[in-house]
């Protein structure tokens, strides 16, 4: 790895948090109304606050959140306070900061996703690899068509299919949410198992559709292996068939998975907005769409913010790791 | 061409699907009308009868004329910002690629730092402040980020062609730099510019659902995404209202469904290679 890499690839990180930073500062400043004043107003849409009030109101917020100042002084202490990792206060949870939301449900998604992305992977890469292989692929060729379909499929209406036949028609799993309404969270088994259970079907949905695409990949890449000189130099060598499976090609075709593998996973935060959304499942995806549906600007462009730097830091680091996973690979020597 | 498209299973059946679809979406004002995709034109939340094929949904919608005025919707969102993303990304990804050096470097950082941000939440953010009013707004947020892949797909192409014999040729006998890049570069990608504008249309139309379906895609207008965020904001799949939520679902499948299937269909076209795989 060279100095020259290192450098460019840091730039990259900084230019991608700054352009995120700032598309967050500008984009509620191009509009022409006070987020404030027409959030105040729909309270009072809502509750009888006179108008007079509001007025006073508006002022008191506009000087605490700064809307007085000129934008450069504006854009300055936006800067200040995200350094300081403040994010604002949520309008629609208020008081509670929006950090502390985000935080809050961080856990969820990462939890979800990381465990549906690695299954889907697992089981996915397992497969497509049984289906390039000669001896058993004729049996389980039927599944090519399978998953090319689940492949296509966006995976929250899987999900919206999987709550009508599993938690509906035939109700075997709950519908909604991370756990029982009504129990503390806490280390207990019973706990554990019931968060499980609801995790099965939004995992479920994730991990159908992710399988097709895995298995996909890792088909081609078995075909493309099996043309190698090595393949036939171990067949010739007479070396067992279950050896040849994993030894050469499995563990030659996963690398550019692993790779894939890597990028989802620097994703899980953004990769299942809208599955959250239908499960009501309470993680960064859900928090996102209560933000939007409360006109909660602070807390739409915290989540966003959140949301970008965290794939930045993981492919950031992914990049940085590479080498020691693939040893082929050299920054800037070619 | 029609006898590539025969040979390539991919290609035609994909195809047959869009055109079905397509079909499907002209036959709005024959089979239904317009005014029946609106609020009240019949009894609320009704199972599906011979008046209503599709049943109705909590407004009194007609589930099957809002699938067949919405399904052009969403085709059209896909095509706009597919089409637009493409031509953009063409020119970026050509001109990158045949000029290299300082404006390759350049377009190359820019590419990068947008394709690590997720599109969906750029626009979650935008669309939630400016609501989205019409079809073509939509379509046009949706374009201008969708010029990633693209730029990214025609420029590894063109580094290669780049060094060809030919193209050296040409440039040796003093063609203009831009005859070079429309009449040597252009033609050969092609194919590849085929294969990025359809996963371009399936990216731009997945994306427009996915912010029908948080809610923040124009209301006023039937489209896939608003029937499934309608379904969700009044509880069809607690009520088990399968015919409100389960033919949209179909849609949209069938509709990916043709789209993997041509762009698989024309990647075999433009990497021959593929071919002698299956």
């Amino acid at each position: 790895m060279t100095i020259g890499f290192l450098l460019r690839r840091l730039g990259i990180f900084c230019l991608i948090v700054f352009a995120a930073a700032t598309i967050n500062f500008m984009v509620p400043r191009l509009r022409p109304t006070n987020p404030i004043e027409s959030r105040l107003y729909e309270l009072a849409a809502q509750g009888g606050v006179r108008v007079g009030q509001i007025k006073e109101m508006v002022r008191i917020y506009n000087e605490k959140f700064g809307f007085d100042k000129p934008l450069y002084v504006q854009y300055a202490n936006y800067w200040i306070d995200l350094a300081h990792g403040d994010m604002g206060t949520s309008i629609s949870f208020y008081p509670a900061s929006v950090r502390a939301e985000i935080m809050r449900a961080a856990p969820w998604t990462i939890g979800l996703l990381t465990v549906a992305t690695l299954l889907s992977f697992g089981v996915g890469s397992i497969l497509g690899a049984l289906m390039a292989w000669p001896k058993v692929g004729p049996y389980v060729s039927f599944l090519v068509p399978i998953f090319m379909t689940l492949s296509a499929i966006p995976y929250y209406l899987l999900g919206i299919v999987m709550i009508y036949t599993f938690a509906l028609v035939w109700p075997i799993l709950p519908t909604s949410a991370a756990y029982s309404s009504g129990k503390n969270l806490e280390w207990s088994l019973d706990m554990i198992l019931d968060i499980a259970k609801h995790a099965v079907l939004p995992a479920g949905s994730i991990i159908l559709t992710g399988i097709g695409g895995w298995g996909l990949g890792m088909r081609a890449m078995m075909v493309t292996i099996m043309g190698e000189d090595y393949m036939n130099m171990a067949e010739s060598k007479g070396l067992r068939p279950r050896t040849i499976f994993f030894r050469y090609a499995l563990r030659n075709a996963v690398l550019p998975q692993v790779t894939s593998l890597a990028i989802s996973l620097a994703h899980i935060m953004s990769g299942a907005v809208v599955v959250e959304v239908i499960f009501a499942y309470p993680g960064v995806g859900y928090l996102l769409f209560r933000a939007i549906s409360g006109n909660d600007y602070f807390l739409i462009q915290g989540i966003v913010l959140f949301i970008i730097l965290s794939i930045g830091i993981a492919l950031l680091t992914l990049d940085l790791l590479y080498p020691l996973i693939d040893p082929r690979i050299r920054y800037g020597k070619n | 061409m029609m006898r590539l498209i025969a040979d390539n299973k991919h290609l035609s059946f994909g195809t047959a699907i869009i055109v079905l679809l397509l079909v499907f979406s002209m036959g709005g004002g024959v089979v239904v009308t317009r005014d029946m995709a609106d609020v009240g034109a019949g009894r609320p939340s009704k199972p599906p009868t011979l008046e209503h094929l599709l049943g109705t949904d909590q407004q009194g919608r007609d589930v099957l004329a809002d699938l067949m005025f919405g399904t052009p919707a969403s085709l059209k969102i896909g095509l706009i910002a597919g089409v637009l993303g493409v031509f953009l990304g063409t020119i970026l990804g050509l001109v990158a690629g045949y000029f290299g050096g300082f404006v390759d470097a350049s377009i190359r950082l820019v590419t990068d730092v947008f394709l690590t941000i997720p599109s969906l939440l750029i626009l979650v953010v935008v669309a939630s402040l400016i609501r989205v009013v019409s079809v073509e707004e939509m379509a046009l947020l949706i374009a201008a980020l969708s010029w990633m892949w693209p730029t990214r797909a025609v420029r590894a192409q063109s580094l290669t062609i780049r060094e060809r014999m030919y193209v050296q040729v040409a440039r040796f006998s003093g063609t203009s730099h831009w005859r070079i890049i429309v009449f040597e570069l252009l033609p050969n990608l092609l194919p590849y510019i085929a294969a990025s504008l359809v996963g371009t249309i399936s990216g731009a139309i997945l994306v427009s659902i996915g912010l029908s379906t948080l809610g923040l895609g124009p209301q006023n207008e039937p489209s896939l995404g608003l029937t499934i965020y309608w379904a969700i904001y009044y509880g069809a799949l607690i009520r088990q209202l399968w015919w409100w939520f389960m033919p949209p679902i179909f849609i949209i499948v069938l509709l990916f469904m043709g789209l993997f299937l041509i762009s698989s269909g024309l990647d075999r076209i433009a990497n021959p290679r593929l071919r002698t795989t299956i």
